[in-house]
């Protein structure tokens, strides 16, 4: 199965001729653990990065006796997990970056360096980030282990004069504020569109006011405890962030999901899915100002809202997963009436993309309009449909399969322009694989259990994967006794692709703004956590 | 164009008959747990479960504090014994005796600001439905404004972190008076799963003067437009609390 992933470990062996160190631990599941001094690190992420095709996962840190840094990559097919890990020293708290070889880890340091106070030599902006210098001062480092995270922080001197940095120097450059309260009904986020005429030329957001320090929080409580929390790091992709935690939880423990759970959390999965899809579809349309077609896409959007709570009795699927199955089963009957009503919301979705790609009015908002390349596209580590877009077709459901995706036949499509049209398209192409899926599992479910009765939590740590609705979702969980949580690392698509976006973003025109926004389809609670 | 106009005309009406008569499609609501009748060890059992403190020990079983249930299911889909569920979702109140509904002006139209001070996106998604077709708000008078100037009701949803403070104390302060305050979902009401921490409050109502809550995690359309029914001063407000009464009437509303 792992043909490739020992290829690799082998070559890296000779390489670096044993200064990298490959552990045979955690050899399930495809997963090699090696060890790597940190002034290696850097050269052996970028091997791995540039020639080897892995895409960079995300980084874990961990504070225990020293620092434990995990640095995860995953490959395609048969190539696996490879997780570098480095600790330093005693009473060091200073490594080198990594960004500037690979981009798509810049924002994993920033948020290192902001949360836990290491500082990653070389890299060209550290500050400002998860926590805003107008509410707190530098040097507050929450996730420390001795930082006390149940009371509010009463020792703060603000920088009451903080200021987004201005990047563009011209005469008549000017910058525009938006957010983070803007529009109507939107996610807490601020832009700074500098601009000197009618093209933004940087568009820098400011995110994080939705940081709920949910890491720290899962820290101490009962792993179902953060099972609550994983459901609530982005309520629209809620079922597929408490699957990833599951997972992690059912490896570290070696629980045998039974069939019918498994193969039903596929269908719940791809009905949040479907319905994350829509609504981006709904948004798009209405950022173009197209009346009509957003209603309709919202219609769509409140059908299968209605749907997943008919099914499993809530709209956004919570209180669903638990770990070992499901909550509850979800009797064959109710399944098959549930796929045909998607089946029937799917068919009218088709009727609305033939509608929109023949409004040129339409379409004219969405072609060439906030194109990533692919190159870039990989460089920054974008991930799901708006990595697909642009040519990087990699989808954890087929190259890392979990949950018994390699027995279920669909397409992972993907397009090559990059631009707004090709995100579009591609929701609607994934949107029509879903409900597919959907209605191939609700014909053919297996009897049995849906959850696994007798278990125990042990203590030690484990990654969950899924190809949430945007994208990987990496959840990294380290159960101590009793099954208390000891580190829970959330690695979500929308913080790569956040990371990403004021690419798409420059250099087209004001107008375009919101347009290229609605395409990405990001999640600010998501990235925000 | 022409397309679009004869899609639209060929949907008819989606918009449901509430608050004019009761919505009865499925799936329009989680439901919230009722007040139960239980033996005494049971009871506590029951209570244990319950991950945000929402159920409570009575002399008769347990009573449910609205505010704090966050839909875990845990009182209801684990095994020996189980919380009656009811459905339903007017299931807005008054958050204190203090304020009370708008008067007759306000009656009719109503500019809501949205903000949202660090959630899930769930509730968030909730508030957006109201846009569309089937809840289709705009009937009954009630429009989302981008700016806090026209806004006559703050509707809160989210934890309220830290970095939401500042930004939520200005749109709040840059409304004209009579102003209210809507806050809908657990976490704006009792911090949900969240919690107060270093970082979120534990609700909004310390921080800003809440007139109606709304209960739910996240409250589905209906309810918030109950919420925004009763801070108009059309609809009577529910019961934030559901106790099990001492004479043999069953849940109280
Ligand atoms: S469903 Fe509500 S009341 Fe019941 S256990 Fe969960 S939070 Fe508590």
């Amino acid at each position: 199965m792992s043909g490739r992933l020992d290829q690799v470990v082998e070559q890296i062996g000779l390489r670096w001729n044993g200064a990298v160190r490959p552990s045979p631990n955690l050899a399930h599941d495809a997963v090699c653990q090696i060890e790597c001094p940190s002034e290696q690190l850097g050269e052996v992420c970028n091997w791995l990065f540039s020639e080897q095709d892995y895409s960079f996962g995300g980084l874990i840190v961990e504070q225990q006796k020293h620092w434990h840094l995990r640095y995860v990559f995953y490959g395609g097919a048969h190539a696996g997990w490879i997780h570098l890990t480095t600790s330093l020293p005693g009473g060091e708290s200073q490594l080198p970056s990594i960004s500037r070889l690979i981009h798509a880890a810049d924002w994993h340091e920033r948020e290192v360096e902001d949360l836990y106070g290491l500082s990653f030599e070389g890299h060209p902006r550290l500050g400002d980030f998860v926590l805003h210098n107008d509410v707190f001062h530098e040097g507050i480092a929450p996730m420390l282990k001795n930082f006390n995270g149940s009371e509010p922080v009463t020792d703060r001197s603000p920088d009451t004069n903080w200021r987004p940095r201005r990047i563009v120097e011209e005469i008549g450059a000017f910058a525009m504020p938006i957010g983070p309260i803007h529009s109507t009904g939107t996610a807490p986020v601020y832009f700074q569109l500098e601009t000197v005429g009618e093209d933004v030329i940087r568009a820098q957001p400011r995110l994080f006011y939705a940081y709920r320090g949910l890491e720290k929080i899962a820290e101490g409580r009962r792993a179902d405890d953060v099972l609550l929390i994983a459901e609530r790091i982005s309520g629209t992709s809620a079922f597929a962030h408490s699957l990833a935690l599951c997972q992690s939880v059912e490896r570290l423990c070696q629980v045998a999901v039974p069939r019918r759970a498994s193969t039903l959390r596929i269908l719940i999965a791809e009905l949040e899915r479907l319905r994350h899809h829509i609504s981006a579809i709904a948004g798009i349309c209405e950022s173009t100002g197209l009346a009509v077609a957003a209603a309709h896409a919202s219609i769509l959007e409140e059908e299968l809202l209605r749907i997943s709570g008919a099914l499993t009795g809530h709209r956004y699927l919570f209180g669903l997963n638990v770990f070992g199955g499901l909550s509850m089963d979800l009797e064959d009957t109710r399944c098959s009436l549930a796929a045909e009503a998607v089946a029937n919301v799917s068919d009218r979705l088709d009727t609305l993309q033939a509608m929109l790609s023949t409004s040129s009015s339409f379409l004219d908002r969405l072609e060439e309009v906030g194109v990533i390349e692919f190159p870039d596209a990989r460089d920054f580590g974008l991930v799901g449909p708006v990595a697909r877009a642009s040519g990087l077709s990699r989808d954890l459901r087929n190259a890392q399969p979990y949950c018994g995706y390699d027995r279920i036949e669909f397409l992972v499509p993907h397009e090559s322009e990059g631009d707004g049209y090709a995100r579009l398209r591609l929701l609607f192409r994934e949107a029509q694989q879903s409900t597919r899926i959907i209605s191939a599992i609700a014909k053919s479910l297996p009897a049995g259990q849906c959850r696994t009765p007798e278990w125990g939590l042990r203590p030690g740590a484990a990654l969950g994967w899924v190809e949430a609705p945007g994208g990987a979702a990496l959840h990294w969980l380290r159960l101590g006794e009793q099954g208390v949580v000891e580190r829970y690392r959330i690695i979500t698509p929308s913080f790569a692709n956040w990371h990403g976006f004021r690419l798409a973003a420059e250099n087209f025109a004001f107008q375009d703004f919101p347009i290229i926004l609605a395409t990405f389809a990001l999640s600010v609670h998501e990235n925000d956590r | 164009m022409t397309n679009w106009v004869i899609k639209g005309l060929r949907t008819g009406v989606k918009s449901t008959r509430y608050p004019r008569a009761e919505e009865t499609a499925a799936g329009c609501s989680p439901g919230l747990p009722a007040a139960t009748r239980l033996p005494s060890d049971l009871a506590e059992m029951i209570v244990a479960r319950c991950p945000t403190g929402a159920l409570e020990r009575s002399l008769e079983g347990v009573d449910v504090d609205l505010r704090r249930c966050v839909h875990c299911f845990r009182c209801t889909r684990g095994s020996n014994c189980t919380v009656d569920w009811s459905g339903g979702y007017d299931w807005a109140g008054f958050a204190t005796e203090r304020t009370g509904a708008f008067g007759p002006p306000f009656g009719r139209s109503l500019h809501i600001l949205v903000v949202d001070t660090g959630d899930c996106g769930a509730c968030l998604s909730e508030v957006k439905q109201l846009n569309n077709p089937y809840y289709n708000m705009h009937r009954l008078g009630f429009f989302l404004t981008p700016t806090p100037r026209h806004a006559d009701v703050l509707l809160v949803v989210g934890a309220l972190t830290e970095q939401m403070r500042l930004p939520l104390r200005k749109a709040y302060d840059a409304m004209p008076t009579p102003k209210r305050v809507v806050a809908a979902g657990a976490c704006a009401l009792s911090g949900g799963v969240f919690g107060r921490s270093f970082i979120c409050s534990g609700g909004v109502g310390e921080f800003l003067p809440v007139d109606v809550e709304v209960p739910g995690n996240p409250p589905p359309p209906l309810a918030i437009l109950h919420g925004l029914m009763v801070v108009a001063g059309r609809k009577p407000p529910a019961s934030l609390y559901r106790r099990v009464e001492n004479s043999s009437a069953d849940e109280p509303r």
